[in-house]
């Protein structure tokens, strides 16, 4: 852990592609393919907040975007859930504890639970969409009080690929929050509910005249939640949503995650659904 | 304690019809119960009757070889278990078990079909109401074809 003088000297000496190194602590496997590290810095460290993401970097592999899954660490350690997906994330999953990685950031938006207090807070994810909102959940979950009802609401393709489930226990358990979990197709042992996330909205306990909603998954999961949400009667510039693209840089600077006028890494990740929504509808776009 | 049709005019599949009709439906019902893994139906029987919902879930499965009984989806409260009994050949396309202990609404199929046939008003009610659940059910699944948790690259 670097001390606080040498951290500072270190943040205004680095340049902004060079990274931090942080030794791998733990590494927990989630499903078959998705696991979740535990990192602790050797440099000054990064302290993302909920919605922000790091450039990870597996030495001599390459760098990926991974959004922060735990709240933030004043002390700079980091938690990243990641999917194997790729040749870097192949690598990042497979790393060994011990192992010394490169993060840079932290960048992009955070989610809005700011402008959330007082209001209904709806928490909708898809698959490993429920990665980068588990900070916002910590959140929730922290600060309860600040809320009106705050509700979870999760899908995943089978009950093997649902994450963190020993904490989905735990908010179930909870009296003040609902959460509702449900797969694409299960065997008979599965005793929760099989059908699209989509499906859990209508029945939901939350105002829509008064709620934020925070929607993270693949993008047409998040399209077709926003639908669902507006047909509640949510309004369009409440609901949030974590857009992702092909991020090479996370500075704003290389354009490989331009959407229309907007640069993903610099302008989001998170947005709201009103202004996304236009891109959105733009095949090929 | 509410009545059959009290119970069938706050279903939402039910919901606005005339008070005559709900009681013409309400007619062909019957409270039951099912505990925990009994089967309502099984997949090739006659369709001769559909469940409202009350209190407990239902699950609509099929057996797949080399799988076991795999769940198509599940029904919560309020949502209605079975549309095979409205159109030829009556028979069941899955079977449906209790998830857990189980009260619901039954109808007779054969009753509503003759109700519908003597009092068309109502057959045309009562099929636009089940197509409108079918194209939810529909819709839900061309979403699950589409595999929508699948393709995220990172977290």
């Amino acid at each position: 852990m670097a001390t606080p003088a040498r951290a500072e000297a270190e943040s205004t000496t680095r340049g902004p592609m060079t990274p931090v190194p942080y030794r791998v602590v733990s590494r927990a496997a989630e499903t078959a393919d998705t696991s979740t590290l535990v990192l602790e810095p050797l440099g000054a460290p990064v302290v993302p907040a909920p919605g922000q993401f790091n450039m990870l970097y597996a030495f001599g592999v390459g760098e990926v975007p991974i959004s922060t899954s735990a709240a933030p660490d004043p002390g700079g350690a980091l938690v990243h859930t990641i999917r194997d997906v790729g040749a870097v994330s192949h690598a990042l999953v497979h790393t060994e504890p011990g192992t010394v990685i490169g993060v840079r950031g932290p960048y992009g938006t955070t989610w809005p639970l700011e402008e959330a207090r007082g209001h209904d807070l709806v928490i909708v994810a898809g698959g490993i969409g429920l990665a980068p909102l588990r900070p916002a959940v910590y959140h929730a979950l922290e600060h309860r009080d600040e809320f009106a009802s705050v509700c979870i609401l999760l899908g995943a393709r089978t009950p093997s690929d649902l994450l963190f489930l020993a904490e989905l226990e735990s908010w179930r358990g909870r009296f003040d929050v609902e959460l509702e979990v449900t797969v694409d197709t299960a065997g008979e042992d599965w005793h929760g509910r099989v059908g699209v996330v989509t499906q859990l909205i209508p029945r939901a306990s939350f105002d829509p005249d008064s709620t934020i909603a925070l929607v993270c998954g693949p993008e047409i999961m998040m399209t077709f939640t926003a639908r669902a949400l507006l047909e509640r009667g949510v309004p369009k510039e409440n609901i949030a949503i974590s857009m992702e693209r092909n991020m090479q840089c996370g500075l704003g600077h290389c354009g490989h995650c331009q959407l229309g006028p907007v640069l993903i890494c610099r302008d989001g990740p998170v947005f709201w659904f009103d202004a996304m929504e236009p891109l959105m509808e733009v095949r090929g776009l | 304690m509410q009545t059959l049709d009290e119970i069938v005019a706050v279903s939402p599949t039910f919901a606005g019809l005339t008070q005559p009709q709900l009681e013409l439906i309400a007619g062909c019902a019957r409270n039951v119960g099912f505990t925990q893994g009994e089967r309502l139906f099984r997949e090739g029987d006659p369709a001769d009757t559909f469940y409202l919902v009350r209190k407990g879930r239902v699950s609509l499965s099929t057996h797949v070889p080399a799988r076991g009984a795999v769940v198509i989806e599940t029904l919560d409260p309020g949502e209605i278990v079975g549309w095979s009994w409205l159109f030829p050949p009556y028979l069941w396309h899955f079977d449906a078990r209790a998830v857990d202990d189980l009260r619901a609404v039954a109808f007779d199929g054969a009753c509503l079909r003759g109700k519908c046939e003597a009092d068309h008003d109502l057959g045309y009610e009562l099929v636009g109401r089940f197509a409108s659940v079918m194209i939810d059910r529909l819709q839900h699944t061309r979403l699950r074809l589409l595999d929508i948790y699948g393709d995220a690259s990172t977290s």
